[in-house]
């Protein structure tokens, strides 16, 4: 890390320059240096709960750009001050760029001392060892499964040993607005929980000019609106092993369908762009809209208009939601240094304890029981969402799956813009994703 | 003068004494003037691209420890019909060639007609060329977020007034093609055309007013001015923007990724945001340095026959 701070001098960089080796040190920095302790991983020795070892400086990358990122940063400046002998340096990038500078930063050893991760990106991240295994880290600071919901605890390991460290889960949740509610006839404290409801709050919003229900072609939020269906309807994205998409099953063009259809009905436009459907929902021209937990603080604080936080509606039989979960993870290093592994458990144990302050960012903690805690239930909007984490679904811990998941993503978008039908759409998408996971476990093995 | 000759003449002799010398040490000056760039060319240009091509060789994947050698298949899947990236790749070289041949020609041509306007003398004209240069300072993310809001097909600000103006106002200008192309490229040229005019503007003031005053005595009208001075006197200012344009539209990524993500169905996806994902989202490095050496193989061939052209043209 500390080469990245110190400004290369100028004689130092015409040295490097001149020598035109330079240019093969270039090529060099994509060599094929073994990993030092790629496998076995660090080991904290301190138990996690305290550091008295000397001062020591960590760097901290995440990727919290928006209001979350604020309240990391408060955190961080918290423990700052309460911990004499730590200094954590937050360092903020956008998620698109996180997971291409953090592999290279790592690579050529500048990379930070510890991140936070998707559950989805540390398999990937893992098998091309941009991060190492924590297992002693999360002994030492007593990680208990039973402490965490399954999917979770579950997403963190990668081949039988333990890469991230689980901070919270954000799920999708239904946000819908009180005053179009209002203005349909309807009641604006009783959201539709099923099918059946949901269809008639639409037609009564209908019969007023309103379409209630925006879906959106693209990822946000449309491509998690459909996960959510999929499950519902008893779809799953992959069969047991990931070696095939099997999102063009009968429960998985059966949950487009029912995207398409609120389409082709008048409830929603033709056509939504990206994020329409949100800001549609905030002014009032959208009344249903299957959003992120993380809009929750926005939303909360309008004074436009009143938006209620609710569960998602069961529009299958099943419970089903679509989440992600943010986890702190170790990136390698050249050296491993132990002081500051063990300052790192300790940072990280002292955020997850301190999670029901990171959840005012509009998160669920992912320990069970401070999501039980008083503190966090006191937090206004985020209960609907912590009921439904038993529903929550994530993508299976394999590396590249994101690559596959694209796939599913252009079919949503092809399908909802009417480009093609939700069951061709569906079915060639999956083909590929079946060829790119075949692809991808030739390469991570 | 007297003194000057004498000056000569007297340093002339010494410097003949030397002469041999100097030639000798100065056998190395052009090439110690050429170092620098050298050093950079070949260290930031030269022997990444060759590196590249080696990378484009192989299965590469910069993180993990084994590049399995993969000679020309990378680029041979490229071709061949149902692998990973044949078809998704032509679709995205389409969608730029799309992008160019509509994005090129209005990029010539309008900043040429502002270039003249601002060329005249007018109140106000440091203002207006200001007023037109000012998008270009923009970056790409900013331009981006904006035309996204305003181009939105259902809460966007142009559906808005085109429906006060008695249209339709659903036109599908981020999500359908060929909307989605029409606002690409609107936006595209709104934002750059200032960079093109101030170039030409400069050539403009180039052109000797004495050849307009000439063709007035002639009797020209103004188009033969624009015909017979104008152009001519700036074909090589033309040859520069059209090619610099025609690389910077093929380089087009940036609108694309934030205003239409691709869609619909990765209609407007273009090469080099194709390639990028393959690349730096994929990691699959080997794949992307392919596609980028066939883009740019293109690249190079269509600036070639760009120069040829023109060169024909002067030459008749």
């Amino acid at each position: 890390m500390n080469q990245l701070n110190v400004p290369l001098s100028r004689r130092g960089f015409m040295g490097a320059a001149g020598a035109v080796g330079g240019a093969l040190a270039l090529a060099a920095c994509g060599g094929k240096s073994t990993p030092p302790g790629a496998g076995a991983g660090p080991t904290a020795s301190g138990a996690g709960t305290a550091y008295n070892g000397p001062n020591v400086t960590l760097a901290f990358w995440n990727g919290w750009t928006g209001a979350d990122g604020d309240y990391a940063k408060q955190m961080v400046s918290q423990f700052n001050s309460e911990t004499k002998n730590v200094k954590v340096n937050m360092n903020v990038f956008q998620w698109a760029d996180f997971f291409q500078k953090m592999p290279a930063a790592v690579t050529s050893g500048n990379g930070p001392d510890i991140a936070v991760m998707h559950i989805d990106a540390i398999p990937t991240q893992a098998a091309q060892r941009v991060i190492v295994p924590i297992d002693a880290v999360a002994n030492s600071l007593k990680l208990n499964q039973g402490d965490y919901a399954e999917a979770v605890w579950q997403g963190g390991i990668y081949k039988d040993q333990r890469y991230g460290i689980p901070i919270d889960v954000h799920c999708l949740g239904l946000f819908y607005n009180k005053d179009v509610f209002e203005k349909a006839g309807l009641d604006p404290e009783k959201p539709p929980t099923n099918k059946d409801e949901y269809m008639a709050a639409l037609e009564a919003m209908k019969s007023k000019g309103i379409q209630g229900s925006w879906v959106s072609p693209f990822q946000f939020t449309g491509g998690l609106m459909y996960q959510s269906l999929l499950w519902q309807f008893g779809g799953e994205l992959f069969n047991e092993d990931v070696s095939k998409a099997t999102w063009d099953s009968e429960g998985g063009i059966a949950a487009l369908t029912f995207m398409t259809d609120l389409v082709k009905n008048g409830y929603s436009p033709k056509n939504v762009g990206q994020d329409a459907d949100y800001v549609a929902l905030k002014n009032g021209r959208n009344a249903l809209n299957w959003q992120g937990i993380w809009q929750v603080n926005e939303v909360t604080k309008l004074t436009t208009t009143k938006i209620g936080l609710a569960e998602l509606p069961k529009i299958g039989e099943k419970g089903g939601v679509w989440g992600n979960s943010h986890q702190f993870v170790l990136p390698r290093t050249q050296g491993s240094d132990e002081n500051k592994v063990n300052a790192a458990a300790y940072f990280v144990n002292w955020f997850t304890q301190n999670s029901a302050d990171w959840a005012k960012s509009g998160k669920v903690p992912a320990v069970e029981s401070l999501a039980e805690s008083s503190e966090f239930t006191s937090i206004e909007g985020l209960q609907p969402f912590a009921k439904e984490v038993p529903d929550v679904h994530f993508p299976p811990a394999v590396a590249g799956i994101s690559d596959a998941m694209t796939a599913m993503y252009d079919a949503v978008n092809a399908a909802v813009l009417g480009k093609s039908d939700p069951a061709s759409a569906l079915r060639s998408a999956a083909n590929k994703a079946s060829q790119i996971l075949a692809q991808n476990k030739k390469k991570y093995g | 003068m007297t003194s000057t000759t004498e000056a000569t003449a007297v340093e002339r002799p010494p410097a003949r004494s030397t002469g041999r010398r100097r030639r000798r040490s100065g056998w190395a000056t052009p090439y110690l003037f050429l170092a620098p760039y050298g050093v950079l060319f070949i260290g930031f240009i030269l022997a990444p691209a060759i590196y590249g091509i080696w990378i484009s060789l192989h299965d590469y994947n910069y993180l993990l420890p084994n590049q399995p050698w993969a000679g020309l298949n990378n680029y041979f899947d490229l071709f061949k019909s149902g692998s990973r990236d044949g078809a998704d790749f032509w679709r995205s070289i389409r969608a730029t060639a799309i992008f160019t041949v509509f994005s090129v020609p209005l990029l010539v041509v309008i900043p040429l007609a502002i270039a003249m306007l601002l060329n005249r003398k007018f109140p106000g004209r440091t203002f207006f060329r200001a007023v037109f240069f000012t998008p270009y300072v923009l970056g790409v993310a900013v331009v981006g977020v904006l035309f996204r809001f305003l181009l939105d097909p259902t809460i966007g600000m142009l559906n808005f007034y085109l429906e006060k103006l008695g249209f339709a106002g659903d036109y599908p200008w981020t999500t359908q093609v060929p909307w989605a192309w029409v606002g690409l490229v609107g936006m595209t040229v709104w934002w750059t055309l200032g960079f093109n005019a101030i170039i030409y503007l400069a050539g403009l003031q180039d052109i000797s007013p004495e050849l307009y005053e000439a063709a007035e005595v002639d009797g020209a009208t103004a188009w033969d001015k624009f015909r017979n001075v104008t152009l001519p006197g700036l074909r090589p200012v033309l040859l520069f923007v059209l090619t610099l344009t025609l690389l910077a539209s093929a380089n087009m990524f940036g609108q694309s990724y934030l205003i239409t993500k691709g869609a619909p169905e990765n209609s407007t996806r273009t090469a080099i945001y194709y390639i990028s994902q393959v690349g730096l989202q994929q990691y699959r490095q080997g794949v992307a340095a392919a596609m980028s050496y066939i883009l740019a193989l293109m690249l190079i061939l269509i600036s070639l026959l760009n120069f040829r052209l023109f060169r024909e043209k002067e030459e008749s």
